[in-house]
């Protein structure tokens, strides 16, 4: 249970196309996280696998039935908001119950599930407290719980997370990549967060302006990005993007090459710069390394214990095989 | 921002804010007073405050000649079956308007209020002529479906105000649960909208209990309420003040013990959202 294959599906709202035809395929127990800047119709795409947006064109079919014209309500999946969307005037208890009783189901199961549920989500001390009197995670929790007590075909998460602290974010994204392993149930999962991406996918789907640009596991996406785009948009910081004499030098209209694929010297290397900013995380230092006559400041990444001063002289020296390169319309060259 | 008031000026903002409200409820006061009065004192010259004969007569006469329950009756039917009829079809009605918009809606909502703008005197002819047609002159029914019609454009409007500060994805989150429409609109919708709904209901009650023109060229005898109790005191009777009065108290009675008691519930309903 838990295969969705969207056919041409294409969304257009008036005259303005969002989404042209595409086509993916999310396996059964996968966790797949379509990624993009906003404004890329990542939300689009789920709410048209919910069923919350009618398709304009195409077919969704969830474990090889068609359900392009099936009412939310009957898809079998479950979605967690980026407002939480909980019913604020029932208790943790009824909110997490309102889709077993949707469903008709009985008393003493319904509460089998919610104790299940609420031990798993440590919701068990507010249980009979309503939304309004809960923290922004624990509200969290509840989306999540009414989302599983279904046992749904597959979950959609829509930016669940970008309401919440960075502490608590960060608490969040391993409690949900813990329930996958835990569950094995399909998760789609939108964010605009390429770290959540990275750290939660087992398949990443990046868009851009309704195009998907790439699919593939985060490691496949970063060691191989197929476009300039994604190249620049996956990992962080940044990979540097290097165009003009440069690149032509390796036969590319461009090349890319991530921070942590530049050495930095004081001394010796292949390109010279000033320093700029550096920014001290403690476990890595990340340098923006200025005129170095390459177009914009190339960002290195060094050791924790690394220094340099502001304005110094530095050398780059970037590592030959981790050159990534790109013909002039963006793509990778093999 | 922190404010200086000092006690003389809190006084006399005290002072002038009460002349205001006593003025204006000045009219209600006075014809209370006035049924408690005989007919003589009530036109006496120069005319009495307090200081009189308080009697109960007036109410005797009046609860005598006219049966007082019976249009309470109509009236607590008609107010109430043209509310709750409103709502019935108005909040599918506003759910429509606030949640899937068409680019028609606004124009619509607009063209509803229109009808509001029409003087009432401009259809009776049409509309007297549609009761006599369909055998519903001076029944209750009849009366139910004119003032559902009549206040319908503003319980839309009230509805429609208070959904629209609904959030969206809680109805779709509701969807996602496996709610139908209708247990959307029954478990999820409702509940929330519960303070502006009671409001939408109590005004339109009010509004549809005070109601006079409809309820009294649409009734005769069998159907008519309390509006139709106090005219039948004023014109043909000559000037019973004091019995008049009496009427009127007993009229206005229960509107305004239920406004009294729903006060609270009308304030918070009607600002619902205007300060969130």
């Amino acid at each position: 249970m838990g295969r969705i294959t969207l056919d041409k599906v294409s969304k257009s709202f008036g005259e303005v196309e969002v989404i042209p035809p595409l086509d993916l395929t999310i396996e059964e127990g996968e966790f797949v996280v379509f990624v993009g800047p906003s404004g890329c119709g990542k939300s689009t795409l789920l709410r048209l696998i919910a069923g919350l947006e009618d398709v304009s064109g195409g077919q969704v079919r969830i474990d090889g039935n068609d359900a392009t014209l099936t009412p939310p309500a009957k898809r079998g999946l479950a979605m967690v908001f980026q407002s939480y969307a909980l019913y604020p005037h029932m208790t943790v208890r009824k909110n997490i119950a309102f889709p077993l009783r949707m469903a008709g189901m009985d008393q003493a199961e319904q509460d089998r599930r919610i104790e299940n549920a609420a031990k798993i989500l440590n919701l068990t001390d507010y249980i009979d407290r309503r939304p309004g009197q809960l923290s922004g995670g624990q509200r969290q929790r509840v989306a999540i719980g009414r989302a599983i007590v279904r046992e749904p075909a597959a979950f959609l998460f829509d930016e669940p997370l970008s309401n919440l602290d960075a502490a608590l974010r960060v608490g969040m994204r391993l409690e949900i990549t813990e329930l996958h392993e835990r569950l094995k149930t399909t998760m789609i999962y939108v964010t605009h967060d390429q770290v959540e991406a990275m750290t939660m996918a087992d398949k990443i789907v990046v868009l851009r302006a309704g195009y998907i640009e790439q699919v593939g596991s985060p490691l496949e996406l970063y060691q191989s990005p197929r476009n300039t785009f994604v190249a620049g948009f996956i990992g962080s910081p940044k990979m540097n993007l290097i165009g003009g004499a440069e690149a032509q030098k390796h036969g590319a209209a461009t090349i890319g090459i991530r921070p942590e694929h530049l050495g930095i010297s004081a001394t010796e290397g292949i390109w010279k710069g000033r320093v700029g900013v550096s920014e001290h995380l403690g476990s890595d230092t990340f340098f923006h390394v200025l005129d170095t006559g390459l177009g914009d400041a190339l960002t290195v990444r060094a050791g924790g214990e690394v220094s340099m001063r502001y304005g110094h002289t530095v050398y780059l020296t970037p590592e030959a095989d981790k050159i990534h390169r790109f013909d002039d319309k963006g793509l990778r060259i093999a | 921002m922190a404010r200086a008031v000092t006690t003389n000026r809190k006084v006399l903002n005290t002072f002038i804010a009460w002349s205001i409200g006593i003025l204006i409820f000045f009219p209600i006061l006075w014809t209370i007073l006035t049924s408690f009065k005989t007919e003589a004192q009530a036109i006496s010259d120069p005319p009495v405050f307090l200081f009189f004969d308080w009697t109960l007569e007036n109410y005797g006469v009046v609860q005598e000649r006219s049966n007082y329950m019976r249009f309470l009756w109509n009236s607590i039917i008609i107010a109430g079956g043209s509310t709750v009829l409103g709502l019935i079809v108005a909040v599918p009605a506003a759910w429509s308007m606030a949640f899937v918009p068409s680019r028609r809606t606004k124009d619509i909502l607009l063209w509803m209020l229109s009808t509001k703008m029409l003087p009432a005197v401009g259809v009776l002819y049409p509309i007297y002529l549609i009761f006599i047609r369909l055998g519903i002159l001076d029944t209750r029914t009849g009366l139910v479906i004119v003032l559902m019609l009549i206040n319908l454009p503003i319980i839309v409007w009230m509805l429609y105000t208070y959904f629209k500060e609904i959030p969206g994805e809680i109805l779709e989150a509701s969807r996602m649960d496996g709610a139908s429409l209708k247990d959307e609109i029954l478990y999820v919708l409702t509940p929330m909208a519960i303070p502006g709904i009671a409001s939408t209901l109590l005004l339109n009650f009010i509004l549809a209990w005070n109601e006079a023109f409809w309820t009294l060229n649409l009734t005769a005898a069998k159907a008519a309420p309390l509006t139709a109790f106090i005219a039948s005191y004023s014109s043909p009777e000559g000037l019973f003040y004091a019995k008049l009065s009496a009427a009127s108290t007993m009229a206005i009675a229960p509107i305004l013990i239920l406004g009294w008691f729903s006060q609270k519930q009308l304030v918070r309903g009607l600002t619902f959202g205007a300060v969130k």
